[in-house]
C-alpha cells in the first residue's frame, strides 16, 4: 500500500491550534499506555526475576505453594498443554484444510463453520469452564483432571487455531495448486507433498499462537482441571496450571505473595518465548503476519 | 491397491467430519448450558432472580434466595467504566500509531501494545492486587472495589480497541487522505472529517469486541473487586460480577445453586453472542472499505 500521511503543514489561527491540541492528546495517550506498560513490566521483573533460580523451577512447592518451587505446577501445566494440543490440531488442521482449500464445493459447510468459530471465538472463558465441568467432567466422568482441563482448553483456541491454520495454508500461492492439477495429481498427494511443507511455518506459527492462548488461560481450568498440588501421576489426576497457582498464591495464601511474583514472571518469559518463536517464524519466511486477536 | 479417488473421497470426509465438528462446538455448548440451566429455571423461575431478597443460594430452591441483580449491575457498571475509559485512550494510541508517531516510535510502540494484549488475565488481576489495590486503599475503603475493577478492565481492553482501531485505519484508502490534502486540509481537519468517519465500522468493532472482553472477564475482577454481593453505592465499594460469583462458588454449588450459576453464564453467553453477532453485522455494512 502506498503510505500516505498527511502533512502538518503550514497552517494558521484555530486551525493551528486544533492541530496542536489534537497531536498533543494523540502523544499524551500513547504516553499513557507506555507508562502502563512500563509500570506493570517493572513491578513484575524487579520482585519476580529474583526468585528466579534453577531450584525455584525444579522443586516441589512447599507450604501451600509459600516456600519451594514449582516443578509439579510446571508439569501439570505442560500436561494439560499437550492434551490441549493434541485434541485441537489434528481437528483444527482438518477443519482449516476444509476451509482454505475447499471454499468452493464446501461453501455452506464452510459459511456454518465459520460463523460459528467467531461467536465461539467470543465466548467468555468462564462459559467454557462451566461447559467444560458439566461436559467433561460431570457427563463423561472424567473428574477433575488434566484430562478434562485439556480437553477444554482444547475446545477455547480451536477458533484462534483454525484461523491461524487457515491462514498458513492460504500463504501457499495458487500457481502450485494449479501446477499440481497440471500435472494430475490428486488432492491427497498435492496436500501431502506440496501444500502442507509448504504451509508448514506458517502452521507452526498458527501452533504457536494456539499454544499461548492455552498458557494464558485460568478461568476456563478453574473447575475442570482444579486446585490441587501434588504430581500428577496420570491424566486422570487433578493438577494445578501456572496460572490457577498465581491466583491461589495470592488470593488465598498469606505470605503468598513473593513466589506468586516468581510465577508470573515464569508464565510470561513462557509466553513471551512462544510470541517470539511465532514471530521469528513468521519473519524468516516472510509470512503475512497475523491480524489482531 | 486403493485408487486415488477413493483417497481422495476419504480425505474429504475426513476434512468435513472435523470442520463440522469445529462448527457444532457451539451447538453442544448452548446445548449443556442450557440443559444445566434448564432446571434452575424451572425450581426457582425467572422472576426470582430478580424478586427474591438476596443472593443467598441453596441446593434446593425452596430454602435460598436468588436475586442476582446486585451482580448483574456490578458487570455493567464495571463493563461501561472500562469502556468509557478505555475508547478515547485506545482510539488516541491508535491515531497516534498511524499518524503522529515517528517512523522510529511506531514499531516499538505497537510492540508495546501487543504485548499488553498478550498479558494473561491472571497477571493482570495478580497486579492490581498488589500495586492498585493498596493505592486506591488509601483514597478509603478497602481498595478492592468496583474502581479497581474499572481500572484493570481497562487496562485489558485498551490494546484490544487499539489494535483493531489502527486496523481500521490503516485500511482507509490512501486516495481519501490524498484528497484531504489536495483540498488543503491540516492534519487534524483529515483525521477529523476523513480518517475517523472511513473507519468507523472497525473503530465500532474494536468497541463492542473490547466491551464484550470486558463483560466476559473472571479472574481479573475476581482478584480485585472485593466480591462483596451488594448495590455499588461509591466506585470505591467492593462488588461481586457475575463472572466472579460463578469462578467463586461452582466449586461447591450444588443442585439448583449450581443450576444458577449456570443460568448467569447462559446469560453471559447470550450477551456476548448478540454482540458478536452484531459486529458481524457492521462489519458486512462496512466491508467496502476492506480492501481499498
Amino acid at each position: 500500500m502506498d503510505d500516505w500521511l498527511p502533512a502538518s503543514g503550514r497552517t494558521r489561527g484555530r486551525t493551528a491550534a486544533a492541530d496542536r491540541t489534537a497531536a498533543g492528546a494523540a502523544w499524551m495517550c500513547a504516553v499513557i499506555v507506555t507508562l502502563a506498560f512500563g509500570w506493570i513490566a517493572a513491578d513484575l521483573l524487579w520482585h519476580g526475576l529474583s526468585r528466579l533460580t534453577p531450584g525455584f523451577l525444579f522443586e516441589m512447592p512447599q507450604l501451600s505453594g509459600r516456600a519451594g518451587g514449582l516443578a509439579s505446577i510446571i508439569v501439570s501445566t505442560l500436561a494439560i498443554l499437550a492434551i490441549c494440543l493434541a485434541a485441537a490440531v489434528p481437528i483444527g488442521l482438518g477443519a482449516a484444510i476444509l476451509l482454505a482449500e475447499y471454499s468452493r464445493s464446501d461453501r455452506r459447510l464452510g459459511r456454518f463453520v465459520r460463523r460459528s468459530l467467531d461467536v465461539l471465538a467470543g465466548v467468555p472463558s468462564i462459559v467454557f469452564g462451566l461447559f467444560g465441568n458439566a461436559f467433561f467432567c460431570v457427563y463423561l466422568g472424567m473428574g477433575f483432571s488434566l484430562l478434562a482441563g485439556g480437553l477444554t482448553l482444547a475446545c477455547m483456541v480451536l477458533p484462534l487455531l483454525i484461523r491461524s491454520l487457515e491462514q498458513g495454508l492460504r500463504e501457499v500461492p495458487d500457481d502450485w495448486r494449479n501446477a499440481a492439477a497440471a500435472l494430475g495429481m490428486s488432492k491427497a498427494a498435492t496436500l501431502r507433498s506440496i501444500l502442507l511443507p509448504a504451509a508448514l511455518p506458517g502452521l507452526v506459527v498458527g501452533l504457536v499462537l494456539g499454544m499461548g492462548r492455552a498458557l494464558a488461560e485460568t478461568a476456563a481450568l478453574l473447575f475442570t482441571s482444579g486446585y490441587v498440588m501434588r504430581m500428577p501421576g496420570s491424566v486422570m489426576d487433578s493438577g494445578r496450571a501456572l496460572s490457577i497457582h498465581i491466583f491461589d498464591l495470592s488470593m488465598n495464601v498469606p505470605g503468598g505473595t513473593g513466589n506468586a511474583y516468581g510465577a508470573a514472571v515464569v508464565l510470561l518469559l513462557m509466553l513471551l518465548t512462544v510470541n517470539l518463536l511465532a514471530l521469528a517464524i513468521a519473519r524468516r519466511w516472510q509470512l503475512t503476519q497475523p491480524g489482531p486477536l | 491397491m486403493i485408487s486415488p479417488q477413493r483417497v481422495d473421497a476419504t480425505l474429504l470426509a475426513a476434512l468435513r467430519i472435523s470442520a463440522g465438528l469445529a462448527g457444532v462446538l457451539l451447538l453442544i455448548i448452548f446445548f449443556f448450558m442450557a440443559a444445566e440451566s434448564w432446571a434452575g429455571l424451572r425450581d426457582i423461575g425467572p422472576l426470582r432472580f430478580v424478586l427474591d431478597a438476596s443472593w443467598h443460594p441453596e441446593p434446593a430452591a425452596a430454602n435460598g434466595s436468588f436475586r442476582i441483580t446486585a451482580m448483574v449491575a456490578a458487570t455493567l457498571a464495571a463493563t461501561a467504566g472500562a469502556v468509557v475509559l478505555a475508547t478515547p485512550l485506545a482510539i488516541g494510541a491508535a491515531l497516534f500509531l498511524r499518524f503522529y508517531a515517528p517512523p522510529g516510535l511506531a514499531g516499538p510502540f505497537k510492540r508495546i501494545v501487543e504485548l499488553l494484549a498478550g498479558v494473561p488475565s491472571v497477571v493482570y488481576g495478580f497486579w492490581g492486587l498488589v500495586v492498585l489495590v493498596p493505592l486506591l486503599a488509601t483514597l478509603g475503603g478497602p481498595g478492592q472495589s468496583l474502581l479497581a475493577g474499572i481500572l484493570i478492565l481497562t487496562l485489558m481492553i485498551l490494546p484490544t480497541i487499539t489494535l483493531l482501531a489502527h486496523a481500521a485505519l490503516v485500511s482507509v484508502p490512501p486516495a481519501y487522505l490524498q484528497a484531504a490534502a489536495a483540498l488543503g486540509m491540516s492534519r487534524w481537519t483529515t483525521i477529523r472529517s476523513v480518517a475517523l468517519p472511513a473507519a468507523r465500522g472497525g473503530l465500532f468493532t474494536g468497541i463492542v469486541l473490547g466491551t464484550g472482553r470486558a463483560a466476559g472477564e473472571t479472574m481479573a475482577v475476581l482478584m480485585v473487586c472485593g466480591n462483596i454481593v451488594q448495590l455499588p453505592d461509591s466506585l470505591l465499594a467492593p462488588v461481586r460480577t457475575l463472572t466472579a460469583n460463578i469462578a467463586l462458588e461452582m466449586a461447591y454449588a450444588l443442585g439448583d445453586h449450581r443450576a444458577a450459576l449456570f443460568v448467569s453464564g447462559l446469560v453471559l453467553m447470550l450477551l456476548v453472542t448478540g454482540l458478536v453477532l452484531a459486529v458481524a453485522r457492521l462489519d458486512a455494512s462496512s466491508g467496502r472499505f476492506r480492501h481499498g
